[in-house]
């Protein structure tokens, strides 16, 4: 039983990410640039993670860079693309429901920015998207699927557009890899190991060759000259391993994720009165959903359901992190009162998902009640 | 637009964190005819998303909003 719902967020280490964890720390402690026996060993160690995460995303492992977050992975495939490009322009594209790390990335960058609008279902036009691509457009980004609301990006579409106008697109996949398949086409992708699996402390960055990419940092010839540092061996092998087996087991998985996800979609508003749950019902991410609920604050919501044992996010303004609501729900005009998301891991069972259904009614009654808002 | 002369009461939620504006638009609108519209004044960030989205749950029509002397006034316009 568990009731660990913020799988979005990051993923308890998988068994077989601990088992490799644990060996490569007896092995793999060496420089693996150095010329010497526990050397060649960890050379050889890194050389196998590096192809491993290749072969799961199918690119090439010179292609591939790790780095030590999912976020300094997107940091880095912003900022290195603006240097690399910096003589066609300044100007990026981006979707309005990137992730902050990107939209941060690129505000740092003073870069001049057109974001593109989603619809209701939080999903951005592909042909408004290509029409913002400009000769100037040094570097266009897309989510690959919102990781607030779960709703898949048309990235097939949009890639073909920036290929059509020679502009690099970044696929931040950090929800996708692992669970469900990115369509190819991209110029960079970026991800992050905790959210399949493996351990905290492992991004990935994949810059496709032929793309234009300078590292915006002090040279430093490690991880393809992308990142600066040497890696740690044994969280990249044990990040390797995990995709390995999250792709071994992602179909059933997924499939049994999905199906559990529908009965939250479906039931929530049978079973909760004047509650919005939010994006698209079909075409999304398997493993989460997103609702809302009038006359409640999000934290409030959250101290409620972390008392029933369930650890889950929140949208919702006021909440601890910020005070500001998700742009990503302001964008889709969604309501963000009172917003929960729920992502489910391969440690949630039926018995889990029932369980919260069972105990939301009550909750949001309670607090409706508090706020004195149970007679609206 | 609204007329100001429409406008039959004003709500000020100045100060007041979501959800409170919409919980004290959603107790004042029934108590109003139809047809006649409400302000809300507020200065939370969420007050722009949440009042609009209120009045699509709701049936209600979101007028639009103005800036106030102090926070954004947001006029609902009771359609039910």
């Amino acid at each position: 039983m568990s009731g660990y719902f913020d799988a979005a967020a990051g993923l308890p280490l998988s068994a077989a990410g601990r088992q490799a964890l644990l060996a490569a720390l007896d092995d793999g402690w060496a420089d693996p640039s150095r010329l010497y026996g526990a050397a060649r060993r960890a050379r050889l160690l890194l050389d196998g993670a590096r192809e491993s995460v290749a072969a799961s995303l199918a690119v090439r492992p010179d292609e591939v860079s790790f780095t030590p977050s999912g976020t300094l992975a997107a940091h880095l495939a912003v900022l290195g693309t603006l240097a690399g490009r910096a003589a066609v322009g300044g100007h990026v594209v981006q979707s309005a429901v990137e992730h902050s790390c990107v939209l941060s990335a690129t505000e740092h960058a003073a870069a001049d920015v057109s974001t593109v609008a989603v619809d209701a279902v939080g999903r951005v036009d592909a042909p408004a998207f290509g029409a913002a691509l400009r000769p100037d457009t040094a570097l266009a980004c897309l989510i690959s699927a919102s990781h607030e609301v779960g709703t898949v990006q048309p990235v097939a579409a949009v890639a073909a557009a920036c290929h059509e106008a020679r502009v690099p697109l970044l696929v931040d996949a950090a929800q996708s890899v692992g669970r469900v398949s990115v369509p190819a086409g991209w110029s960079l992708l970026t991800a992050s190991a905790r959210k399949w699996g493996g351990p905290t402390g492992v991004g990935v960055l994949v810059v496709r060759t032929g793309t234009r990419w300078r590292s915006p940092l002090p040279p430093d010839e490690r991880e393809g000259g992308r990142v600066p540092g040497a890696p740690s061996l044994p969280l990249v092998l044990s990040a390797a391993v995990a995709l390995e087996s999250a792709l071994t087991e992602a179909d059933a998985e997924q499939a049994r994720l999905r199906r559990l996800v529908d009965r939250l979609r479906e039931q929530i508003p049978r079973t909760v009165p004047d509650v919005e749950v939010v994006g698209d019902p079909a075409d999304r991410l398997p493993h989460l959903m997103t609702f809302s609920c009038l006359y409640l604050d999000g934290e409030s919501l959250l101290s409620a359901l972390d008392r029933e044992g369930f650890a889950v996010s929140s949208g919702s303004s006021c909440t601890a992190s910020t005070l500001e609501p998700s742009h990503v729900l302001a964008a889709m005009g969604a309501l963000t009162s009172g917003n929960i998301r729920v992502s489910l891991s391969r440690e949630t069972t039926e018995q889990d998902v029932d369980r919260f259904l069972s105990v939301l009614p009550g909750v949001v009654a309670g607090l409706r009640r508090d706020a004195g808002a149970d007679d609206l | 637009m609204t007329d100001e002369r429409d406008v039959v009461r004003v709500l000020d939620c100045l100060g007041r964190p979501c959800p409170v504006p919409v919980i004290e638009l959603a107790r004042a609108l029934p108590t109003v005819r139809v047809g006649t519209v409400i302000d809300v004044l507020s200065d939370d960030a969420a007050a722009r998303l949440d009042i609009p989205a209120w009045c699509r749950l709701k049936g209600q029509e979101y007028v639009g909003a103005t800036p106030a002397p102090a926070g954004t006034a947001y006029r609902v316009r009771r359609a039910s």
